[in-house]
């Protein structure tokens, strides 16, 4: 009964569908929008040589590259992303909205903004940079560099990914866990943990795929030098305009694959229509 | 093996304070309308909810005294606790579940589950041990909560509404296997609910929580023989006066009209109480030897077993039970102008 409700609900009033011209018209041409770029990629990659290409020196340093330091970012987001978002969704605190938007806003900001951001702060003539630089700890334009824009960037998709996560866990179940003997800190472990495991998954997918496609925070912020803050999308922005747009296209299609397993294996949460 | 406690919690709008003596292999119900505090009770009890004032003791043991800056959190209390819905773990299977109390004090993962076997054996659920939550029904769910509760041998079991979350078919049965596995129990035992069939079968005495306080102990028979608060009364079924005793076996109600008891009692604060078949009908004005008798009209008549229960709007309002014969020929219908007697004899009038 309920089912039948619902879809006569979804149906409106009894009126006969027609296919109504001029939205499936735009529709249409927002799918190929997407889907054209794709089959760009695809029809100009130089399959006979991508092997090659992949296996070059400057490719390979770029995926290691890419590699470190996307997953560092993602080790730290979950280090630091995991307590924020529990802190958000359980402590109340004064200048809370404050913190929230201060988190969320790394996804709204061009991300050169960010680097921009990130410069002043944490270069060797910033706020904090200078005494950083006084103590022998360097940032803008090394490794640990690229990670730590990469972090701002990418960290904002897991807080908030938890966040919604740990609001929605039945509270009561941690009660029953206390009562059971569990300390806080085992309850955590052993009932709020497991409940939130789908949304920690998602979220950190979503961060590291963030991370690892970041461009214009790295780039800003930890320079392009191949080896040290070269990851994979500066490496691909790179060859494009210069010499090689081969290596480029070969390494466009290893970041469009990526994410493309990403949104598969996380089909159960994005692409199903609920 | 004893609970001596006296619970109080201050709530922005609500007090609690509840004094409770249980003793080891009593059952008490604590029932009340919604809002009386009884989940607050049992949260403070559990440790859940902190003391403003009072003192909770537990076989000798102080669990909550902020006078004294005294109080154990809730892993630390020898407390076992069947929630409402059951808050089993959703990730963990019906074994598992009723292993958590077990590993987190420390036992072993393999010892642990062999002991949960144990307990879901004694509920009659070994088939049932790697289903999930989602795949037990709701009277299986119960008994896995139970067993998770027993599990670490607590000496103070509470209950929270165990059989709330159940259906009418499987309540009757539930509840029958319940009381016979707290029966097992040897601890203090403490059934929150707001079912007086629950309290009825379930518990040796029944402490009446109203807007945070003791209203009335006792037997099930003496709380429903002498309610003491009209929830009580009319869940009951009997209808319940409060009002002032004076000469002559006069009580004086407080909507103004007066009772006529065949009992002398003391002046002072009384209640009164007549059984819905004590109270007699007539489309007149009765003629009888009955002392008391006063004119009304009929809200609403429900069934009532192979009886009927006539609701009749009056000063004082009566509930009068009669059979389908006597609806049918006196034409009972809403909105009759009846006239309501009751004998003196039939009147119990007691303290306040």
């Amino acid at each position: 009964m309920r089912v039948q409700a619902a879809a006569r609900r979804r149906r409106g009033t009894g009126v006969p569908d027609r296919r109504p011209a001029l939205p499936v018209l735009a529709a249409t041409l927002a799918v190929t929008l997407f889907a054209l770029p794709l089959a760009g990629l695809v029809w100009r990659a130089p399959w006979s040589s991508a092997w090659e290409v992949l296996n070059s020196d400057p490719a390979g340093d770029a995926l290691r590259l890419s590699m470190i330091t996307s997953l560092a970012a993602t080790a730290i987001s979950l280090l630091l992303g995991l307590p924020l978002a529990w802190v958000q969704a359980r402590v109340e605190y004064p200048g809370k909205r404050i913190v929230r938007a201060l988190t969320t806003l790394p996804m709204v900001l061009p991300p050169v903004v960010g680097g921009v951001a990130l410069l002043l702060a944490l270069g060797r003539r910033g706020l904090v940079g200078r005494e950083l630089d006084r103590i022998g700890v360097n940032l803008p334009f090394t490794t640990a560099g690229a990670i730590v824009a990469e972090t701002f960037v990418a960290m904002p998709f897991l807080v908030l990914t938890l966040e919604a996560a740990f609001r929605g866990s039945d509270r009561r179940l941690e009660d029953a866990a206390r009562t059971l003997g569990a300390r806080p800190f085992a309850v955590f472990r052993r009932v709020t943990l497991p409940l939130v495991a789908p949304s920690l998954v998602a979220g950190t997918v979503l961060c590291w795929a963030r991370a690892l496609g970041e461009f214009g925070a790295t780039i800003t912020f930890a320079g392009n030098l191949q080896g040290t803050t070269q990851t994979l999308p500066l490496f691909v922005y790179v060859k494009l305009e210069g010499s090689d747009p081969e290596s480029a296209i070969v390494l466009s299609l290893v970041l469009m694959a990526i994410s493309l397993a990403v949104l598969i294996g996380l089909r159960d949460r994005w692409l199903t229509a609920r | 093996m004893s609970l001596v406690a006296h619970v109080r919690v201050d709530l922005a709008g609500f007090t609690l304070d509840v004094e409770l003596e249980v003793a080891p292999g009593e059952t008490v119900a604590i029932v009340g309308p919604n809002g009386a505090g009884k989940t607050t009770l049992l949260r403070a009890l559990a440790g859940l909810r902190a003391l403003t004032a009072g003192r909770i003791e537990l076989d000798g043991v102080v669990l909550d005294e902020p006078a004294t800056g005294t109080y154990l959190p809730p892993e630390r209390r020898p407390v076992g606790v069947v929630f409402q819905d059951h808050l089993l773990f959703p990730h963990l299977d019906a074994r598992d579940n009723v292993a958590f109390g077990l590993r987190t004090r420390g036992q072993g993962r393999v010892g642990a589950r062999r002991q949960a076997d144990e307990w879901l054996g004694r509920v009659g659920l070994t088939d049932r041990a790697s289903a999930r939550p989602r795949e037990l029904s709701g009277g299986q769910a119960q008994r896995v909560a139970l067993a998770r509760a027993l599990a670490p041998s607590p000496t103070l079991l509470l209950l929270d509404e165990p059989l709330a979350a159940l259906d009418a078919t499987t309540r009757n049965e539930v509840r029958r296997q319940l009381r016979h596995h707290l029966t097992t129990f040897p601890g203090v035992r403490l059934v929150v609910t707001h079912d007086p069939v629950d309290a009825a079968v379930l518990a040796d005495r029944i402490v009446v929580l109203d807007a945070g306080r003791v209203a009335q102990t006792g037997t099930p028979a003496e709380i429903t023989a002498r309610p003491r608060t009209r929830w009580v009364a009319e869940l009951s079924g009997v209808n319940l006066f409060a009002g002032d005793a004076s000469t002559g076996g006069r009580v004086a109600l407080e909507g103004g009209s007066t009772l006529i008891a065949a009992d002398q009692a003391d002046p002072g604060p009384v209640f009164a109480v007549v059984h819905p078949r004590a109270v007699s009908l007539h489309r007149t004005r009765p003629e009888g030897s009955a002392r008391n008798a006063w004119p009304g009209r009929v809200r609403a008549v429900e069934s009532f077993g192979d009886r009927l229960r006539v609701r009749v709007e009056a000063n004082p309002p009566v509930v009068a039970e009669v059979t389908a014969a006597a609806v049918a020929d006196m034409g009972l219908v809403e909105g009759a102008d009846v006239w309501i007697a009751v004998k003196a004899t039939e009147i119990d009038v007691y303290r306040a």
